[in-house]
């Protein structure tokens, strides 16, 4: 086994310097070992995820503990074939454990979960102190395991873990299909006459093989975060479960990069700890900053909403004032408006602003006054309001005092389509519950002003 | 239950002396009828009758206390391909990243082995299930963004692909438009030209005279089955929606509780 203190401890530029040029190439392969790991750990982690077994990775993590112990008092040795091994039954026990307590006792989910998890991690604990109170050879580095050191690795752990994660990667691409299947409907899948359990064994076995390779560089602790955080980050990345588990075997392969790395610069720091704290970042920034799905597109799209919903109440609020005063007075101050709309000054200015910039209303010494644009679109929304009310009224059986607040509401929504089955469907497409006129689709370029009986009060 | 079969084939489905149970909780009790072939059949009865059940239950999905199911006088494992299920749209998470296309051929994997991927083939008739549902145009949505009626039309969607003599569907018409019903009802029409069989769970008692040819009344035991003019009669509905025989299901669960049906000799 050779050592990695080959860095002296000079200056940390000098040793990102060297950790690139790759002078010693073990760490070269333990940076392809830990990118591997972070690519399979998220891709299979990602099926636990979607089957909404999240913490299964974690009691199996925690479960294989006492089996890599056992391993090393039975055979007082590193070799990590039988270590794995051992890690291998012991998660699988705890598997079938969590499996089969649900199934006979009255113990839930859950508490099986929990229970199991627990129960091999404190096994997996008093065996490791009695292992340290032990006067044997290479025990020292067997703690490691609880919080992942890549450092630690040696090489015959590398070969191991790249064998197993690329079986791992290769396994997931095979039968990519059928574990979508049974990940969206297993019910179903069973009805197909497909061989569930098979799969679920294999996918079962999958993760162990990914966790349990993966304690020397995560460790137990923490091995769930690298199974599902990925996944949890890449999902706001795309809406295709083939990309999502790309984006997702990226973002484990780059924290894999990040935390080596860092656990190389600072041989005291433990990976697993860097590996999840670097997929909580890519996680949050994925959730703020995704193009569709994240919090500040949407915080955007709901302000564009309601900017949009402001200049269109400002354009129907003109509309009426211009049904009200049929002879030539076609300017209004923001009071005349605001005597017709409850907007706070300030947001009617901005609103005013930019109904201008858009060519929809302009602005004169006088006041307000809509252009053709403006008439144009204001006539269009002032129809749709009102064809609504009716439909309401005639369909819905609602009175008039009841539809107006529901039309200020879905006049912004109407497509062309809708407001034609609207047109068809009215029995009367004249006149609106209060006795207004509902203007036609092709409004005359000028405004033809119409007498209302309430003046232009509700509607 | 004897049915009056004027083809004298093998029934599509043979269901015998079934019982089903909960826990300790008898669900099903000694259910025993056939199904005729190329009609349009309703499993009907009061809430937790156990319709949704016994369609589970004749599927392999839920375990078995007694009696059989056999498609075609054959058990199930030998038919699984002349066999659709059409689960109910309550038991999926809408919010998979699956698109329409995706979903639609899953039908299609029953025939496939292993790790084969849909081929051409599979994709075109994958595409005609689509159409005859008039889903086509949605065939790249993300299956969250559709109403609950194009969601159902998915689900039979993938039950056509994958080209079965026998359907069996839980609830399609629960909470779906009205143009997504009549679609439907096209459909079965559709498929009993071919010959084929359907078999629904339906709680809407207003319609199941017209939609269905034949009825199976339900509520924890057979009440009855037959063709919808015999046995659409007050009296099976009484029986039906009056309750339980309480008797019955309570030495049932007892016998259950006391694991008597295992214990008693020549079982």
């Amino acid at each position: 086994m050779a050592g990695f203190e080959l860095f002296p401890p000079p200056s940390l530029w000098d040793n990102l310097r060297l950790f690139w040029q790759f002078e010693d190439m073990n760490v070269l392969w333990v940076l392809m070992g830990s990118v591997l790991l972070g690519m399979s750990a998220s891709v299979i982690g990602g099926f636990a995820f979607l089957r909404k077994r999240a913490l299964i990775g974690d009691a199996l993590a925690h479960a294989a503990l006492p089996g890599v112990m056992m391993a090393f008092l039975l055979f007082q040795t590193r070799d990590p074939l039988i270590i794995f091994i051992g890690a291998l039954c012991s998660s699988f026990i705890g598997f079938f454990l969590i499996d089969w307590l649900p199934k006979n006792t009255k113990i839930k989910a859950d508490a099986a979960l929990a229970i199991t998890l627990s129960f091999f991690f404190a096994i997996g604990l008093m065996l490791l102190s009695f292992i340290q109170g032990m006067e044997v050879n290479n025990k020292s580095g067997l703690d490691k395991i609880l919080f992942g050191q890549a450092a630690a690795m040696t090489e015959g752990d590398i070969k191991l873990l790249g064998y197993v994660t690329v079986f791992v990667l290769v396994t997931v691409v095979l039968f990519f299909q059928k574990f979508r299947l049974i990940a969206f409907n297993q019910a179903y899948a069973r009805t197909l006459g497909i061989a569930v359990n098979r799969y679920e064994l294999l996918l079962a076995l999958l993760i162990v093989m990914s966790v349990v390779v993966g304690l020397q560089l995560v460790g137990v602790v923490l091995m769930a975060a690298v199974l599902l955080t990925p996944m949890a980050a890449a999902r706001y990345w795309s809406n295709q479960l083939a990309h999502i588990l790309i984006i997702a075997a990226l973002l484990g392969a780059l924290s894999a990069l990040i935390s080596t790395q860092i656990s190389y610069l600072a041989p005291a720091m433990p990976t697993g700890p860097w590996m999840v704290v670097s997929l909580s970042v890519l996680f949050i920034l994925s959730l703020l900053f995704a193009p569709q799905k994240g919090l500040i597109k949407q915080h955007l799209n709901y302000k564009r909403l309601r900017q949009k919903v402001a200049e269109e109440n400002v354009l129907r609020t003109l509309y009426k004032l211009h049904e009200g005063h049929p002879f030539s007075h076609h300017h209004f101050t923001q009071a005349d408006i605001q005597s017709f709309r409850n907007m706070p000054s300030s947001c009617l200015q901005n609103t005013l602003k930019q109904l201008c910039k858009k060519g929809l209303t302009e602005c004169t010494t006088q006041g307000f006054t809509l252009t053709p644009e403006g008439i144009k679109k204001a006539t269009q929304l002032t129809r749709r309001h009102r064809l609504w009310e009716n439909y309401l009224n005639e369909q819905a059986a609602l009175s008039p005092d009841q539809v107006h607040q529901q039309a200020e509401r879905i006049e912004h929504i109407l497509t062309d389509a809708q407001e034609a089955q609207l047109q068809q469907e009215l029995s009367n497409s004249q006149q609106d519950p209060h006795g207004n006129q509902i203007p036609s689709s092709v409004p005359s370029s000028i405004q033809s002003p119409v007498h209302s009986k309430e003046g232009g009060g509700r509607n | 239950m004897k049915q009056t079969n004027p083809k004298k084939s093998t029934p599509p489905l043979s269901v015998s002396n079934l019982s089903m149970r909960y826990h300790h909780k008898p669900v099903l009790t000694d259910v025993s009828f056939e199904i005729p072939e190329g009609k349009t059949i309703a499993i009907v009865g009061p809430n937790g009758a156990g319709k949704s059940t016994l369609l589970k239950g004749i599927m392999g999905l839920e375990p078995i206390m007694d009696g059989e199911a056999r498609f075609f006088g054959e058990p199930l494992t030998h038919k699984r391909l002349a066999i659709a299920y059409v689960p109910q749209r309550e038991e999926i998470d809408w919010d998979f990243p699956i698109n329409v296309f995706d979903v639609v051929l899953m039908g299609r994997h029953g025939q496939l082995k292993l790790w084969q991927r849909p081929s051409k083939i599979d994709k075109e008739i994958a595409q005609h299930a689509l159409e005859d549902l008039g889903m086509w145009d949605y065939k790249d949505r993300q299956i969250s963004e559709l109403s609950g009626g194009q969601q159902q039309r998915v689900f039979l969607a993938r039950a056509l692909a994958q080209k079965a003599r026998l359907y069996l569907m839980d609830e399609p018409f629960a909470g779906v438009d009205v143009s997504t019903e009549k679609t439907i009802i096209e459909l079965f029409k559709t498929l009993k030209t071919q010959g084929k069989t359907i078999v629904c769970v339906h709680h809407d008692l207003n319609t199941v005279g017209e939609y269905f040819d034949w009825i199976i009344f339900i509520n924890a035991r057979l009440i009855a089955a037959g063709p919808v003019e015999q046995v659409l009669t007050k009296e099976n509905l009484n029986k039906t929606y009056g309750g339980r025989l309480s008797l019955l299901n309570d030495l049932t669960e007892t016998m259950y509780r006391t694991q008597l049906n295992k214990a008693h000799d020549g079982d």
